[in-house]
């Protein structure tokens, strides 16, 4: 029998005996579901909504690029089954509040805008892997365009930290829609919003910026969320002269946590193309492993 | 102090929550104290690399949803090298699913498990999404005693075999997976399903069906734990919809030994643990010293025998 030889072989395993040891441990969670209470929910355009959360320890403990699943609030049109998924749009470790930014666009969502200040919400996170930012980067490129602008903005304060300035690019259909300008702006960053309203936002012009900023030491590493045409853009410029960069994905989720396989992507890893899930090995990818 | 522990098919679980396979993965670590865990069961593997299906693989519906993975897998090595060991320092006892498009294939997955670290082995015989149209071997009672007959030659592990809802035969085939070895039976799999997106008429699912699970179906399940643990001697595992203590408690009372909870994991990642927290208020509040005093105490007063002769006609 097979069988035996494998037994003795999984017994001496080193690895094995070591990690057996380690039973003992005391565990503590990471991730945690809870009821946070909402602290404010306001429409910041004609778009966008701004919903401000006092939660505990672990979820103010978020960093640039993780996101949360929200348990959305039930409406008399509406039962959402699964959570949704929302990106970080701010934190505050101190005053355990986190923020989002979110769009009506469905059930969830439609839920999520009858909260009033006093209610209670329940989230689930921090969840997933976030941006890195390494404090030798003296300046760095943030790309969004539309919801993708939201996940980037935690990046501004989290840069302005490490010493490192930011150069924002925002990509909106008209300018009333563009949101985190502000919240750049107030953390020194440069931002340069482009929209469709106003031609300014087509791939030609982004790379005009992108190879401007670029001849001047002012893009160190790409940044970006929201948009397939402006990684594409990126990712060019990025092969041509030698520059990293992370992206944060966007997948359809159920679990948020790495169970059940329904937000995989292609991404391609040294030439072969691997799946891999948003929520639990992302949402933050290596640009140039991302496939737009 | 409540005793909360079961025997389940040549297994002693420490209390009677464990997920469903496919609703499971080392990640959830970061949630709950996998210790607290009656057992293990990993995700569906298979010998063959396998992507999974086309995306969307899930969209939810009232109560519930509806999922067509696929059961992605990076085949045994993978298993043997990272996942195994990695169960390794926990307590609970690792069961491990399988999957196979043959009897002898899943011969040879069973005996290349059968090794130290895998308590029992989950044969999964009935999984809608990777045979065309839903077809599986629990469909009938002919080819689920053929291939669990196969597996019961291959393994001296536990031999768990997941049975499916998406038969009309259900306690023929259970008895036929008793019959030849079965060592418990897994009542449910998920429902064969679809939905149609009203925007694109496309359907909703990549894989166009898929299989619903959650709040929805539990009442359907329940039914089918039920007949299935009238039916066979052997332990019966409840699996569908199971989201709340009071559900686990149904699904013992109407003769589940213990219970797989998974969709519910989706929604509050916590809900195993608090399963079992509520367990033992439950025992408290109703003074039963052993959970196992539940399994099958469903009371029928009447006797209810000539009116389920419908649905499982005596042998």
């Amino acid at each position: 029998m097979t069988t035996q030889s494998s037994i003795s072989l999984v017994g001496t395993d080193p690895i094995f005996q070591d990690r057996t040891a380690k039973t003992a441990r005391s565990w503590a969670p990471s991730v945690v579901g809870e009821d946070a209470e909402v602290l404010s929910n306001d429409s910041v355009n004609l778009e966008y909504r701004h919903l401000v959360v006092r939660c505990g320890a672990v979820a103010a403990s978020a960093v640039p690029g993780q996101f949360f699943q929200l348990l959305c609030p039930h409406t008399d049109g509406d039962q959402p089954f699964l959570r949704r998924p929302m990106s970080l749009y701010g934190v505050n470790p101190a005053r355990l509040e986190v923020e989002f930014l979110y769009k009506i666009a469905g059930a969830g969502t439609r839920g999520l805008a009858t909260l009033r200040a006093g209610d209670a919400i329940d989230i689930m996170g921090p969840l997933g892997v976030g941006f890195t930012l390494n404090p030798k980067l003296r300046h760095i490129v943030a790309i969004g365009r539309g919801a993708g602008l939201a996940t980037l903005a935690p990046l501004a304060q989290a840069a302005k930290a490490n010493g490192t300035k930011v150069t924002a690019i925002f990509s909106a259909r008209r300018p009333e829609l563009m949101v985190s300008v502000e919240l750049f702006n107030r953390h020194g960053a440069d931002v340069v919003a482009v929209t469709d309203s106003e031609s300014t936002s087509g791939p030609a012009n982004i790379e005009r910026i992108l190879r401007g900023l670029i001849a001047e030491g002012r893009c160190e590493a790409f940044y970006t969320c929201g948009s397939s045409r402006l990684l594409r853009v990126q990712q060019r410029l990025a092969r041509e002269f030698n520059i990293p960069g992370q992206v944060a994905m966007e997948q359809q989720m159920a679990c948020g946590i790495g169970l059940c396989f329904c937000c995989v992507r292609d991404f391609n890893v040294g030439g072969e193309i691997v799946h891999r899930r948003v929520c639990w090995d992302g949402p933050v990818f290596d640009m140039m492993e991302a496939l737009p | 102090m409540i005793d909360l522990s079961v025997r389940v098919g040549g297994l002693t679980l420490a209390n009677p929550v464990m997920p469903a396979s496919g609703t499971f993965a080392e990640g959830l670590d970061k949630v709950i104290d996998f210790n607290r865990l009656g057992a293990f069961v990993t995700k569906t593997i298979t010998r063959e690399l396998r992507a999974g299906n086309p995306l969307p693989r899930v969209v939810e519906c009232a109560g519930g949803l509806i999922n067509s993975i696929g059961i992605p897998s990076k085949g045994v090595p993978y298993f043997l090298d990272e996942t195994l060991p990695h169960y390794a320092r926990y307590k609970p006892p690792l069961v491990v699913s399988i999957s196979a498009p043959t009897g002898e294939d899943f011969a040879r997955l069973a005996a290349e498990l059968t090794r130290v670290g895998v308590a029992a082995i989950e044969a999964n015989i009935s999984c809608p999404n990777i045979e065309e149209d839903g077809k599986a071997f629990a469909m009938r009672a002919s080819s689920t005693e053929l291939v669990v007959r196969q597996l019961r030659a291959a393994t001296s592990l536990p031999l768990w075999v997941k049975l499916t809802p998406n038969t009309g035969d259900l306690p023929e085939v259970a008895r036929a997976a008793e019959r030849a070895g079965a060592d418990a039976l897994v009542v449910a799999n998920t429902i064969l399903a679809m939905a149609i997106d009203l925007e694109t008429f496309k359907p909703c699912l990549g894989n166009i069906m898929g299989g619903l699970s959650g709040p929805a179906i539990k009442p359907i399940v329940l039914r089918q734990v039920y007949q299935c643990a009238r039916a066979v001697k052997i332990p019966v595992i409840g699996c569908g919809g199971i989201s709340t203590t009071e559900d686990a408690v149904e699904y013992m009372l109407a003769g589940a030994t213990a219970v797989q909870v998974g969709t519910a994991t989706f929604v509050q990642p916590a809900a195993m643990t608090t399963i079992i927290d509520g367990l033992v208020k439950f025992c408290e509040r109703r003074d039963i010293a052993r959970i196992a005093d539940l399994i099958g105490a469903v009371l029928n007063e009447e006797s209810d025998e000539p009116e389920l002769s419908w649905v499982a006609p005596p042998q």
